[in-house]
């Protein structure tokens, strides 16, 4: 229940990071706050040679609005900063909505918004999030920069598709109205992994709506069926649950000690009810 | 560009409850055990060792977090305090709430408690349940909850439900 041993690397700079990041590739672990990598050192499932801590590469912290509706975050921007900032509420309340949702206070004080999504932990919020938002990542590395859209960024569980030498730098999300996004997640407790979460994201158009499901399989998953009987559709208690019982079929859930696959589907079908619930009464006009 | 030495061992200086602190650590030492082992500040105690529990709870720079899941390295620069540097010479009222309520029977798990409730804005939590989540972080294995709930809503004056 202790770190293994590794070697340790504190650069001060982007570009003294993606240095480090190149020099030792495949055998360096980024080290954001910790909160999903620390357990993994003292569980001795990572065993990176070298650690990059990122904590004082100061480029990285902070919040932006590259545009009138959009919000860009700063990897390393904490997730507790991000929270509390008026600015996250009013652009992308989605985001608000969230965080509080990703494990305890205390590890939001620590815990990045790029460094959770860069883990892509299949029960996690940020990634469903930053998918269900098709949301822009950002990835860095020595030669340059890429810039990768949220469909097809998680391949699996605790994979990305960014490179061994590559960072993520900053994640961009576009701004979408309190009124036209709904969350919900049901977990043993306030804090710990969903046993399954649901995210819908009404288009501006406001004729499709966005579903993600969550803690369900190995990434965050768009639900396409269910998507499809909503296309163009009045959220009625009808065709909401019809696309609630679609979602519920469309999805492969993970078994584990919390829920077996029965279960989360049945969670499934109950959140996308919920979330369509909560998308229709704000829609009415 | 060639790239600073990736190191085994970092000399460190940080603030512990007031006082500055110099030491050199193992880089894969965790801020818990330099806390527990190197200052021998016992009060900070470690249940899970993998940022569960909450009974390692400390103040970084004004934030409660989990001291099993940074490294001491971590520190350098930052400032630390413990249930030692939280209490001082006596209990804090917040201390004093809990003894009145029976909010702990082994003690294992109050540090980490108070640490938590200690940089809380009471102005934030207006009904148990937001309290009940405030402290969803630390486990306690003796209460049942039960009692620490009517310490911090005595202590803060929320009226139960």
């Amino acid at each position: 229940m202790k770190p293994p041993l590794f070697l340790y690397l504190r650069p001060d700079s982007l570009e003294e990071a993606l240095a480090a990041m190149h020099e030792h590739g495949d055998e360096a672990r980024p080290l954001a706050g910790g909160q999903s990598l620390v357990p993994m050192l003292n569980f001795r499932l990572a065993r990176p040679e070298v650690l990059v801590d990122l904590s004082r590469v100061e480029e990285l912290v902070g919040t932006s609005c590259p545009g009138p509706s959009a919000i860009s975050f700063g990897a390393m921007t904490p997730q507790r900063a991000a929270e509390r900032l008026e600015k996250v509420r009013s652009t992308c309340p989605l985001v608000s909505m969230m965080l509080p949702f990703v494990g305890h206070v205390q590890n939001r004080a620590r815990g990045t918004i790029g460094g959770s999504i860069a883990h892509a932990d299949p029960a996690a919020e940020l990634p469903a999030l930053c998918l269900a938002l098709g949301g822009t990542v950002v990835a860095r590395n020595a030669e340059g920069e890429r810039r990768l859209r949220a469909d097809g960024f998680f391949g699996g569980p605790f994979t990305t598709a960014l490179m061994p030498d590559e960072l993520l730098t900053s994640v961009e999300l576009p701004g979408v109205r309190r009124e036209d996004v709904a969350f919900a997640e049901i977990a043993r407790r306030q804090g710990d992994f969903a046993m399954a979460g649901v995210v819908a994201v009404r288009e501006t158009a406001q004729t499709a709506v966005r579903l993600v499901a969550f803690g369900v399989g190995g990434t965050p998953v768009r639900l396409p069926r269910a998507e499809k009987i909503l296309e163009g559709q009045e959220l009625t208690p009808a065709c909401i649950a019809e696309a609630a019982s679609a979602a519920a079929g469309e999805v492969d859930p993970i078994e584990d000690l919390h829920a077996d696959g029965r279960t989360r589907r049945a969670l499934v079908d109950a959140l996308v009810r919920r979330v369509l619930g909560e998308l229709g009464s704000e829609g009415a006009r | 560009m060639s790239t600073a030495q990736a190191v085994s061992h970092f000399a460190i200086s940080c603030e512990v409850n007031g006082t500055t602190v110099d030491r050199v650590v193992a880089v894969r030492q965790l801020l818990a055990d330099f806390i527990r082992e190197d200052l021998g500040l016992t009060g900070t105690h470690l249940g899970c060792e993998h940022g569960v529990c909450g009974a390692c709870t400390v103040v970084l720079d004004g934030e409660a977090v989990r001291s099993c899941l940074a490294l001491a390295v971590q520190a350098d620069g930052r400032s630390i305090t413990t249930i030692e540097g939280l209490s001082g010479d006596g209990l804090t009222s917040m201390q004093q709430a809990f003894r009145r309520a029976h909010a702990l029977q082994c003690g294992f798990c109050t540090p980490g408690f108070i640490a938590t409730l200690s940089v809380a804005d009471p102005s934030d939590y207006h009904d148990e349940a937001g309290v009940r989540q405030l402290i969803s972080g630390n486990l306690c294995r003796c209460t049942g909850y039960e009692n620490i709930v009517a310490a911090v809503c005595e202590e803060w004056g929320i009226e139960r439900s």
